[in-house]
């Protein structure tokens, strides 16, 4: 049940996408999300369809396993598209019942709100199914290291960033082994109203936290054993480097980037 | 009364890049009252396995009987059967949750729709049952030492009165001493109130004193399944898929090949102690 959660998990496969360097993905993740917002016609929205649709092929993951992630957003994505649906005024009104208008412009907005969020979440799970968490943190700590300038502890925050991801794997696998302890005693997590519903949470969200707290601890002992003391002078095994694909992936994004900004200029 | 499996197959996580087969082509039969053991290496199936025995996991394809009846059967009472087959889990410690000991315990019997005096009445037996005294009923699970916690975490499955109770790894994380405490209480149990046990290890030395049956596991697959001394007899093959017979069996082993006339089959050090005189004394007359 809870393993079918797909957003934010890695996808080991060998393809190109993968082995890019994970700076690379996460900028060039954000410049697609950007150009998402930049332009609002439907050839923007096409050459969007294309380089995503690409992307995804290179990637060598499943469309399924993508088209997974978007269950965790489905409230809010029809939450938005009734809103723009019934909210939006202007254009030629295309159904008019009791108090509900529907217009162009509300259904144009609505259809294009939809689009937007399912490729904002298709375009970000492409990056988290790509690189190994390490990876993420590795490449946002790189990213934000100029901050360091102005005393923002970059090393502590991005390694609690790739604690915390660590984290999410270990505490579904408890959570799934204390909820099946105590459905063998014959706990009843699923009938019952909202209060009963709740109530029968407690029984897994006490050990859980128990558990999350001990393994907090054994973690940071581990890590004093190892003499941790932080991000000074810490030298890396790895260093990220990038290479002539890493160009050419940047290379290929910023035509993207410059077509969206052409079209949206012509079709705006 | 039994448990009978029939060529029970699981996957997990199908159709992804996850999909790992744990269980093929298992089938087993547990009788009623038997004490029998488990064995396999970490990722052998055997967790897997002892989870389809109270429906916690749904076999992908194969049939499970309960006394005779169709477990996957659409009608079938799936709480009846965690009542009835109670499930110990790895570190039960973990599951721990209620404000003291004696009210956990009770959490079984609740959910079994119990009143609650005869949920104090049954939290009270399985307390006893697991030799944990009376002046820790009231303290928080929280402040137990970790045998004490194991002790009062496998109460709280014996408050539901199971007719099979499954261990998994009970003696995981204790101590010599509290391993050896937590297996007798176990063979008592099982004296005293004649209910299944199934116990599950990954080591021979804790099962082959007290289990009749051994089933050994490997990468899915039953490999062995006989009395210990018939398991241990296959001790090379054992060895092959990282299981280790007991030390005695490659001492007998080993003197045997040395030219002592003595049998191999000692499980215990007590038997392979008698053999090994009776294997003297023959050698000075």
């Amino acid at each position: 049940m809870i393993r079918d959660i797909t957003i934010g998990q890695y996808y080991p496969a060998q393809s190109c996408i993968h082995r890019l360097d994970p700076r690379v993905k996460i900028v060039c993740t954000i410049l697609f999300l950007v150009s998402l917002f930049v332009q609002n016609s439907i050839w923007g929205y096409a050459l969007a369809t294309l380089f995503l649709a690409a992307v995804i092929r290179a990637s060598r993951v499943p469309l399924k396993f993508i088209v997974k992630g978007l269950k965790a957003i489905v409230m809010l994505l029809l939450f938005t598209v009734v809103m723009n649906l019934f909210l939006t005024k202007g254009g030629r009104v295309l159904v008019d019942f009791w108090i509900f208008r529907i217009t162009e412009n509300g259904l144009r907005t609505s259809v294009f709100m939809a689009i937007r969020l399912v490729y904002l979440i298709m375009g970000s799970s492409i990056m988290t199914f790509t690189t190994t968490p390490n990876g993420l943190t590795d490449g946002i700590e790189s990213l934000l290291r100029p901050l360091n300038r102005w005393k923002v502890p970059v090393h502590e925050v991005a390694m609690m960033m790739s604690i915390a991801l660590r984290f999410i794997p270990i505490l579904l696998e408890e959570t799934d082994k204390i909820m099946k302890a105590q459905i063998a005693r014959g706990a009843d997590l699923e009938s019952g109203n909202l209060i009963q519903k709740t109530k029968a949470m407690v029984p897994i969200l006490v050990p859980l936290f128990v558990s999350a707290f001990r393994r907090a601890n054994e973690l940071a002992m581990a890590m004093e054993a190892r003499c941790y003391h932080g991000g000074e002078g810490r030298t890396k095994m790895k260093p990220l480097i990038y290479r002539a694909g890493d160009y050419a992936a940047y290379g290929i994004t910023l035509l993207y980037l410059a077509g969206i900004v052409v079209v949206g200029r012509f079709t705006g | 009364m039994s448990i009978q499996l029939e060529h029970i197959h699981y996957t997990y996580s199908a159709g992804t890049a996850y999909e790992k087969h744990a269980l093929k082509d298992v089938s087993l039969e547990i009788p009623q009252g038997q004490f029998a053991g488990v064995i396999g290496h970490t990722g052998s199936g055997k967790s897997t396995l002892i989870q389809h025995l109270n429906g916690l996991l749904k076999a992908t394809s194969g049939k499970f009987y309960y006394n005779g009846e169709d477990v996957y059967a659409e009608k079938y009472n799936m709480k009846n059967l965690r009542s009835q087959v109670g499930l110990v889990f790895q570190y039960p410690e973990h599951q721990l949750f209620e404000v003291d000991v004696f009210t956990d315990v009770c959490f079984g019997p609740k959910n079994q729709g119990l009143s609650s005096a005869e949920c104090e009445e049954r939290a009270k037996e399985a307390l006893e049952l697991v030799g944990l005294p009376e002046k820790y009923y009231r303290q928080s699970p929280f402040e137990l030492s970790g045998g004490q916690k194991r002790r009062a975490a496998i109460a709280g499955v014996l408050a539901m009165r199971p007719k099979v109770l499954v261990l998994d790894e009970p003696t995981a994380g204790l101590d010599p001493r509290g391993r050896d405490d937590i297996l007798e209480q176990v063979a008592h149990l099982h004296r005293q109130t004649g209910m299944t046990v199934i116990l599950v290890s990954h080591s021979m030395e804790d099962i082959a004193r007290y289990v009749e049956r051994i089933v050994v596991m490997n990468r899915g697959e039953k490999m062995l399944d006989g009395t210990p001394k018939e398991v241990f007899a296959h001790y090379r093959e054992l060895e092959q898929v990282g299981l280790a017979a007991p030390q005695v069996t490659y001492i007998m082993h080993d003197l045997k090949e040395r030219g002592w006339n003595i049998r191999t089959d000692a499980t215990t050090v007590e038997e392979a102690a008698e053999e090994i005189i009776r294997g003297m004394k023959h050698s000075y007359d």
